[in-house]
């Protein structure tokens, strides 16, 4: 029997339903919520509905569930895979409690590694709720969450970079352009993934080829992926492709799920094909997730859930599958569901946070559209934010801007500006190659060489009749 | 006191680089003429040179402009009334959506869908009046504002023209006439609003002129979208889309003869969307079979 909650503020009474209207009405304000006609009517029942959430026991959220264990197999992948040992220690919290759990000084990296499997999406979708952008950023930096594939993403002191190579015809000289732009400013050591422009098999099993030619002729300790359905993945497999990562977007209800055309089991078996190649050397995490607030109201697939609370449900999903990296591509569905540079820097710090918390290797898509109230600026905010919050890695598209998508991202330059600011370092097996190539030149620091090292100067030959 | 000072002169000088080599150059921007990606910029340190920058900032200022210029309607009502096209009235209609101003429109997709009272009325009484002929049209062009006013106030007119060109031929062709609604522009409009107007209209197909979402090196793209039997609560689903439509992109000739070829398709076979396949020729995609490319040379 779900309960009512409710909250006395001087000689007024306000009444929330059901849990989920209560963490929608707690959430801090955002274009999606109001949109889907969740949110707040004011600022006051906003905090009001704050005030009550921070009361609720963390138990009430494995009794009271936001999407019914019969209609939704996420919720039952939740309920049925919850860790109640691991929640032990934790058990005895309510939400607002749990905030000050999360940020005492006796609660470490360990404590919070412990306890990951115990915390369900929604506990964390709650507490992030009545979290500000410091306390999300300090807890995140607590936690630590290592995933393992040609190299080792998310150690402590590493910001890593997906090389995003992407062209509007796929043109092969053009991906290989970005690529070798990418490669010498010391970006692709998360993955070298591209976005295909068409949907067809064959044209993702030559962008394979194409990467891991590449990776191989290089000798580059990293990973490649095409950014294609899961179902052309199996298929590529099953036709001999040199797949190093699966990807698939995913969202936090089946139904958003059936929208993108997946299930748990597809996923598995996904996963099972990935693993069965054997292409990893210093790890086995063969996933590759995107999410991003949005895609469930934007599927019709909802529930009258708050779209925050959604986005931490997609995370149950992901650990299931031990995945490499999982990016929360924040700024990238529109200005109606994160307006403006503020909702969409909050999003994206309580993503990365959520994620870690739920001991995932998260990592960001810094981005925005053309017509949403953000700007450059607002991208340099958000990434120096997560680059103290230790997010494990960041896209890379040449000068910020990505030609296919039409959307703008990271580019090389800004990695290289977050890494310098915070004495950030590639991935080791990545840093190792990048001065054994003479790419950097400098130990300490990101400092790039100012020449073309030998072994690109090689394939460059060709067009130095023309100036190069 | 002397010494102190040259020395001092002599440390400025240490630090006094000369403009030119401030910036280290990417000898690999040569690579340009296989992307219109951003690559080779050179840097400043780490950072983007001055020019860049400046020149991105210009970009993204034009691709905000798009989204936020208002639509010049009566200007470009004047542009479509003087193509003189077979249309009674020849000068266009001019509706809006129930978005009410820009920054509702931005975060109330669902608004921009569908009409206002006032321009759902306005329909009515010009098809009382009869000014507007309540007989069965075959086709209707809806020109919506959409996510950028440049895209449709630059290349709107231009594109109607070369598709009323081709709908004539195709009519002289078969000796069976395209009957065209007249022209109406929707204000803050998004897609779907076509399908109202063209149902209000009773057309039987809509092809919807919008203005596309800004990427920072294409402000003014349009897009075409056709509906067969449109009517409202329709989703892309049941869309053909032509994208990319302006001068540096899809070039207007091109787009018209897609969109004719849909729109035959479409009537002859009475569906649209996913069930209808573009079969024109397209180099959309490079489909050569070969991962060879300047990166794997070999020596």
């Amino acid at each position: 029997m779900p309960a009512t909650y409710q909250h006395i503020l001087g000689s007024k009474v306000y009444h929330f339903k059901s849990l989920a209207e209560l963490m929608a009405k707690a959430t801090p304000a955002r274009s999606g919520d109001r949109l889907a006609g969740v949110a707040a009517a004011t600022d006051e029942e906003r905090v009001v509905a704050q005030m009550t959430l921070a009361e609720v026991p963390l138990k009430t959220f494995l009794n009271d569930v936001l999407v019914p264990y019969e209609l939704d197999e996420v919720t039952r992948l939740i309920i049925d895979e919850h860790d109640s040992v691991a929640f032990q220690a934790i058990s005895h919290l309510t939400v607002g409690d749990f905030r000050n759990w999360l940020l005492s000084d006796n609660v470490g990296t360990a404590e919070l590694r412990n306890v990951s499997q115990g915390i369900t999406p929604e506990m964390a979708a709650a507490v992030s709720k009545i979290m500000r952008n410091q306390d999300l950023i300090l807890v995140a930096k607590k936690c630590q969450v290592t995933s393992a594939f040609r190299n080792t993403i998310g150690l402590s002191g590493r910001l890593s970079t997906r090389l995003q190579p992407n062209h509007p015809t796929d043109d092969i000289n053009g991906i290989a352009a970005s690529i070798l732009d990418g490669l010498l400013y010391g970006s692709g050591d998360a993955v070298m993934g591209i976005n295909p422009a068409t949907d067809n098999v064959q044209q993702a099993i030559k962008l394979m080829h194409l990467m891991d030619e590449v990776i191989q002729k290089y000798q580059i300790p990293t990973q490649s992926c095409v950014l294609t359905h899961v179902t052309n993945t199996i298929e590529a497999i099953e036709a001999g492709a040199p797949v190093d990562l699966v990807f698939q977007s995913i969202g936090g209800t089946q139904a958003t799920n059936t929208s993108f055309g997946v299930d748990l089991s597809l996923l598995a078996e996904a996963q099972q094909a990935a693993l069965s190649l054997d292409r990893g050397t210093v790890g086995q995490n063969v996933m590759y997730f995107e999410t991003g607030q949005g895609s469930a109201l934007s599927a019709n697939a909802h529930f009258g859930i708050d779209q925050q609370s959604c986005e931490a449900r997609a995370y149950a999903v992901a650990r299931k599958f031990n995945p490499l990296l999982v990016n929360t591509v924040v700024g990238f569905i529109g200005p109606e569901y994160l307006f403006d540079g503020k909702e969409i820097i909050r999003a994206g710090l309580e993503d990365h946070f959520c994620g870690k918390l739920l001991g995932l290797p998260m990592g960001c898509d810094v981005c925005y559209t053309n017509h949403a109230e953000a700007d450059q600026n607002d991208m340099d905010n958000l990434l120096t934010l997560l680059g103290v919050a230790g997010c494990s890695f960041i896209m890379g598209v040449p000068g910020a801007d990505d030609i296919m998508l039409n959307y703008q991202t990271t580019s090389f330059h800004d990695a290289l500006y977050a890494r310098s600011v915070l004495g950030l370092k590639p991935a080791p097996e990545f840093e190792v190659w990048l001065h054994k190539m003479n790419i950097f030149t400098d130990e300490k620091r990101p400092s790039l060489t100012s020449s073309i090292p030998d072994s690109f100067a090689h394939s460059l030959a060709p067009f130095s009749g023309s100036g190069v | 006191m002397t010494d102190k000072k040259s020395h001092k002169a002599n440390v400025l000088e240490d630090v006094e680089l000369s403009a030119s080599e401030l910036v280290t150059h990417n000898p690999w921007r040569i690579l340009q003429n296989f992307t219109d990606a951003r690559i080779g910029l050179g840097r400043a340190g780490i950072s983007l040179p001055t020019n860049e920058l400046l020149a991105f900032q210009l970009a993204h200022a034009q691709a905000r402009d798009a989204v936020h210029l208002p639509l010049d309607v009566q200007t470009l009502a004047d542009d479509i009334r003087s193509l003189s096209l077979p249309v009674v009235p020849q000068s266009p209609i001019i509706l809006h959506s129930l978005a009410e101003n820009r920054v509702t429109y931005l975060q109330r997709p669902d608004l921009g869908r569908r009409l206002n009272e006032v321009s759902q009325q306005q329909i009515i009484k010009l098809q009382q009046s009869g000014e507007v002929s309540c007989k069965e049209y075959d086709l209707a062009i809806v020109v919506v504002d959409g996510l950028s006013s440049c895209a449709i106030q630059d290349n709107a007119a231009a594109l109607i023209n070369a598709l009323a060109n081709e709908l004539r031929d195709d009519s002289n062709r078969l000796g069976q006439d395209w009957r065209l609604a007249p022209i109406t522009i929707v204000q803050q409009g998004r897609v779907a609003v076509g399908d109202e107007v063209a149902s209000l209209l009773n057309a039987n197909a809509v092809l919807v002129l919008v203005g596309e979402r800004p990427g920072l090196s294409s402000p003014d793209s349009l897009g075409m979208y056709l509906t067969w039997a449109p009517k409202l609560g329709l989703t892309d689903v049941s869309r053909n889309c032509i994208s990319n439509v302006r001068p540096a992109g899809m070039s207007f000739m091109e787009a018209s003869h897609k969109a004719m070829y849909l729109l035959r398709e479409s009537r002859d076979k009475k569906i649209s969307g996913v069930a209808l396949k573009d079969r024109t020729n397209t180099h959309d995609t490079d489909q050569v079979t070969s991962s060879a490319n300047f990166l794997l040379a070999k020596p």
